[in-house]
């Protein structure tokens, strides 16, 4: 990612309008939550790769310093709603990001000896602590229940008191630009450079002058922070915390955003945290798979784009900004797609069909792209079979076609006497 | 003293099982340097497949047939998945295991269901072997201390006695030099981790029934197998069956126990949180004993108990 | 009384039971360009790793600037003035080759675990980046990770980082190793420009380079030094020539 100064600023003040207008375009509630919850992801998943993508560290437990966040800014909401604490609801999230920063303090320094498996291995074992933890004090925790305030807490500043969605969408909106913009930041100082070098190279730091475990306490702890302040803004978007915040399928769904996004860019975490929430909210209203869809899109994307959709589009990119490189290769990529569109409804029409099966017995009818299958009977699967084995070939075919395209492309280069750099390189990966 | 040696007795059959699993781990680990996330998922299908099959066909068969299914399965997910991944580094790897995990649960949600099943103790095992001070000792308890250590012994007879022990052996820490030897290593590697799979499969036949079988085993096992590894030290089997034994006994008395070991930081406080943890008893703390163990040796001895392999 | 910028006395390392340094005698002077030569596996790379610290001794005294430095940990001795490159590369491979430069420069730069200022507005560091990248001829890839560098291009990086920040003492492992005829007359004068008024200790094989570069030469020869002193009179030891250098210098 090369552009110019000019052009960042640019790209930043076109996010922060289109995150201004986006309400305007949606109609209903349900998707301006949708969307809240997006932006919450991403700062989650932005502060996750802090630990994963520059740090180079693997965390199994990050939704400890979000959840953590979040019960002490819910606790201080109910003070405030209370009256027993002055403070404003808009920078509620500083205070997460204070309980984070506690915590990370805490936390880091017994887990960042260490990096590889063994911190892995570490933040798994203090996620499941801190979860059982939760469940041991309920007189802070809430138990199972968890522990519930309204945001609405008298009439704020301009009458905005966040009673409505959009309200909270703005405040929230607003919040994700400062983190994103922060974190960004981040990258390009010395500590973060530094951040990207023991990562590289953990020895080496140390004979540049560096302690190894100080620069990854520092990252932890800064990412901890971050982790809390999203745990905060999701207090007050869901107005309740509960066990789940700090539980291991969060950290799980966090480390998959941040995956299947692409730990290596960027805006890697910011594509997975859109892909993820919306499989959670919009995907998981439409089918009881979901979940097995989220693991297959996972498994597919470790086994063969391990650096993400980012890098993804990162190889395409150039592509894409080439006439010649496009009226070449897009044949090629034109019918991979379609290839890849029948192999999904392949696999759609099959998981769908088995997750019926499996819940109401063989023989009864289901429901997909609005018509009635009958899951025993042939036409779905045949129709089923038949994609599987149309999108194999035709995805055999695209991949021939794009490497024929691409000696072309090669050859013309050389005669043309310009480096080829139309993504036949291995995409850099996480 | 009753209660001191029944609890003990309990205590190491869990510790002995709980080492069936990490074992399998942690030859998995030293040989390829991947830490198998899926690894209590495989316990997971050990326990279901016996309740499956044992409905079927009794118990026995099952305990014969089920280990080799579940080899089987992770022979080919070494093969078809984790072979691809390699190239791709360490955290890929992890990561391709970590998914496999969430799926194995997935699919067993969708073929048994999301509670538990009742997967039985065999009849001709459930009696008591003898009685100590009034409290009887379940056979099927002996049982499973019986197939541990056979287990055991038998893991340690063909790693050093026979010859495709030794080429394990080698390909354990110079896997490049026993492939120019001639040796199939890739052909190695396939079998431990299938081995390594079974392992935890055979635990799962025979911990299924004993404990509870739900799709939530592998997730609750499979944390403090990891800390087991992590305690014990990352590579050594004596490591691993020293944490095992450990926290099988730590977590079989603390769960009897009614002692209160926060009781200091109630002071004077009678509500609050402070109040709430200072009358924890240590049976309410038990989940969470084996990860303050972890974070304690990791303070005072990073490389685990008995650590060799820094990773 | 001048303390030497190293100081090794009665320096001992085994692992296990096998003794890879026994006993080693070393002072190298302020401002001296020190040389040290053996035969494989005299243990010449296990002296540096125990010098900056990456292994710890056995046994015996090491001094830096008249302080003793045994028990320190790699990045304080580093703090201390001293700095290495290493045999084998050992760069960040996915920060670019300007990235590396600067990285090593941050910490003697004053600008720690900065994260309030941007990189690019750093001046003094950027310049100072740059002037190495030049010297190293590494201007034109400057922008290339270092992990796609070619093996000379690493090479030359290597010494870069080592040398960029002002350390008053400069260890190099072999810095020439794998090089060809014309890169080592170009890294010879690198290092001379790069050393100059500074302590380097060197350790290499390519005897042009000792001979043309070191003041002063130790001949280390399983694990213990046999014999100290300038190039003539090393050239002229007996013990050395029978145990090392052969016909082809005599």
């Amino acid at each position: 990612m090369h552009a110019t100064t000019q052009s960042r600023h640019w790209i930043w003040i076109a996010v922060a309008a289109g995150m201004l207008l986006l309400p305007l375009g949606l109609g209903s509630d349900f998707a301006l939550s949708v969307c809240t919850k997006i932006f919450i992801a991403i700062v989650f998943a932005l502060s996750y790769n802090l630990l994963l993508g520059q740090g180079g560290m693997l965390s199994f437990g990050h939704a400890v310093y979000s959840g953590l966040g979040g019960y002490f800014a819910i606790h201080a909401l109910a003070a405030i709603g209370a009256g027993s604490l002055s403070f404003p609801v808009t920078l509620l999230p500083l205070i997460g990001g204070l309980a984070g920063l506690a915590f990370g303090l805490l936390f880091g320094y017994v887990s960042t000896g260490r990096a590889g498996t063994p911190f892995a291995m570490i933040s798994l074992g203090l996620g499941e602590l801190v979860a059982a933890s939760v469940l041991m004090l309920p007189a802070f925790f809430g138990g199972e229940a968890g522990v519930a305030a309204n945001r609405v807490t008298g009439s704020g500043l301009f009458g905005i008191d966040y009673g409505s969605q959009r309200e909270v969408y703005y405040l929230v909106a607003a919040w994700t630009l400062a983190c994103a913009a922060l974190m960004y930041w981040l990258t390009h100082t010395p500590f973060g450079r530094m951040a990207n070098a023991v990562r590289d190279n953990a020895e080496r730091v140390g004979f540049i002058g560096y302690s190894t475990h100080l620069l990854r306490y520092q990252v932890l702890v800064v990412s901890a922070t971050f982790a809390g302040v999203a745990g905060g803004l999701a207090a007050i978007n869901n107005e309740i915390v509960s066990v789940e915040a700090v539980g291991a399928h969060a950290s799980g769904a966090v480390l998959l955003m941040v995956f299947i996004g692409g730990a290596g860019h960027f805006l890697g975490p910011v594509i997975g945290a859109v892909v993820v929430t919306l499989l959670q909210t919009v995907v998981s209203s439409y089918t009881h798979a979901w979940l097995f869809y989220f693991g297959l899109l996972f498994l597919v994307m470790v086994l063969f784009a391990p650096g993400g959709f980012a890098s993804l589009l990162a190889t395409l990119l150039p592509t894409l900004c080439s006439r010649r490189q496009l009226r070449l290769l897009a044949p090629g990529y034109l019918i991979g797609l379609g290839g890849l569109a029948l192999l999904l409804l392949a696999t759609v029409i099959g998981v769908e069909a088995g997750y019926h099966i499996a819940g109401h017995g063989m023989g009864a009818t289901f429901r997909l792209f609005g018509r009635s299958f009958d899951s025993g009977a042939l036409p779905a699967l045949a129709v089923a079979a038949a994609a599987l084995l149309g999108g194999i070939l035709i995805w055999r075919y695209a991949l021939d076609r794009t490497a024929d395209a691409r000696a072309v492309l090669g050859t013309q280069e050389l005669m043309h006497g310009r480096p080829h750099a139309a993504g036949n390189a291995k995409a850099e990966h996480a | 003293m009753e209660f001191f040696l029944v609890s003990l007795l309990n205590g190491v059959s869990y510790g002995m099982l709980l080492f069936m699993l990490s074992s399998g781990l942690t030859l998995i680990f030293g040989m390829m340097g991947v830490l198998n996330f899926a690894h209590a998922s495989f316990y997971m299908l050990g326990a279901y497949f016996a309740y499956a099959v044992g409905s079927q066909l009794g118990f026995w068969p099952a305990l014969l047939m089920v280990p080799f299914l579940v080899g089987l399965i992770g022979a080919g997910v070494e093969r078809f998945g984790l072979r691809q991944v390699h190239r791709f580094g360490p955290v890929a790897e992890l990561l391709f295991t970590f998914g496999l995990a969430f799926m194995i649960e997935e699919l067993v949600h969708l073929a048994w269901g999301r509670s538990a099943v009742d997967y039985p103790i065999p009849a001709d095992l459930d009696f008591t072997l003898f009685t100590l001070f009034n409290t009887g000792f379940p056979a099927y308890r002996g049982f499973m201390m019986l197939v541990s250590a056979g287990m055991m012994v038998g893991v340690w007879l063909v790693l050093t006695r026979t010859r495709i022990g030794l080429v394990i052996q080698a390909a354990l820490t110079h896997p490049e030099m026993a492939e120019s030897l001639g040796h199939d290593v890739p052909r190695v590697f396939m079998l431990v981790f299938g081995g390594g799979c079974a392992l935890a499969g055979l635990a799962g036949v025979i911990g299924g029934n004993a404990f509870v079988t739900e799709p939530g085993m592998a997730a609750a096992v499979g944390s403090i197998v990891f800390v087991i590894v992590v305690v014990g030290g990352l590579g050594s089997l004596e490591g691993a069956l020293l944490a095992s034994l450990l926290i099988g006994v730590l977590q079989t008395f603390s769960v009897a126990s009614e002692w209160k070991p926060l009781a200091l930081l109630g002071g004077g406080v009678s509500s609050g949180v402070l109040a709430q943890a200072a009358g924890l008893k240590l049976s309410q703390m038990a989940p969470i004993l084996p990860y303050l163990l972890m974070v304690a040796v990791l303070i005072v001895r990073p490389k685990g108990l008995l650590g060799t392999r820094e990773d | 009384m001048n303390a030497p910028a190293i100081e090794l006395k009665g320096v001992t390392k085994s692992f296990g039971a096998t003794e890879i340094i026994r006993g080693v005698d070393l002072a190298v002077q302020r401002g001296e360009r020190h040389a040290v030569i053996g035969p494989n596996g005299a243990g010449k790379s296990t002296l540096f790793h125990l010098i900056s610290a990456r292994i710890t001794v056995s046994a015996g005294d090491i001094r830096l600037n008249g302080e003793s430095v045994v028990g320190l940990a790699p990045h304080q001795i580093s703090r201390r003035g001293l700095s290495r490159s290493f045999q084998i590369t050992n760069v960040f491979p996915r920060l670019s080759a300007f990235d590396n430069l600067r990285c090593s420069l941050l910490w003697r730069g004053g600008h720690g675990h900065s994260f309030w200022r941007r990189l690019a507005g750093l001046d003094s560091v950027n310049e100072r980046a740059s002037e190495v990248i030049e010297d190293i001829g590494l201007a034109a890839r400057a922008a290339v990770p270092a992990g796609m560098l070619s093996y000379a291009e690493q090479r030359a990086l290597e010494i870069g980082m080592t040398v960029a920040a002002g350390a008053e003492v400069i260890l190099l492992d072999e810095p020439t190793a794998g090089m060809s005829r014309s890169e080592t007359g170009a890294a010879i004068d690198l290092i001379r420009k790069l050393s100059d008024g500074r302590t380097l200790l060197m350790v290499e094989h390519d005897m042009d380079v000792v001979f043309g570069l070191a003041d002063r030469i130790s001949v280390l020869v399983r694990g213990a030094v046999i014999a100290t002193g300038t190039p003539e009179e090393i050239r002229a030891n007996p013990a050395v020539q029978e145990a090392y250098l052969g016909k082809a210098h005599a």
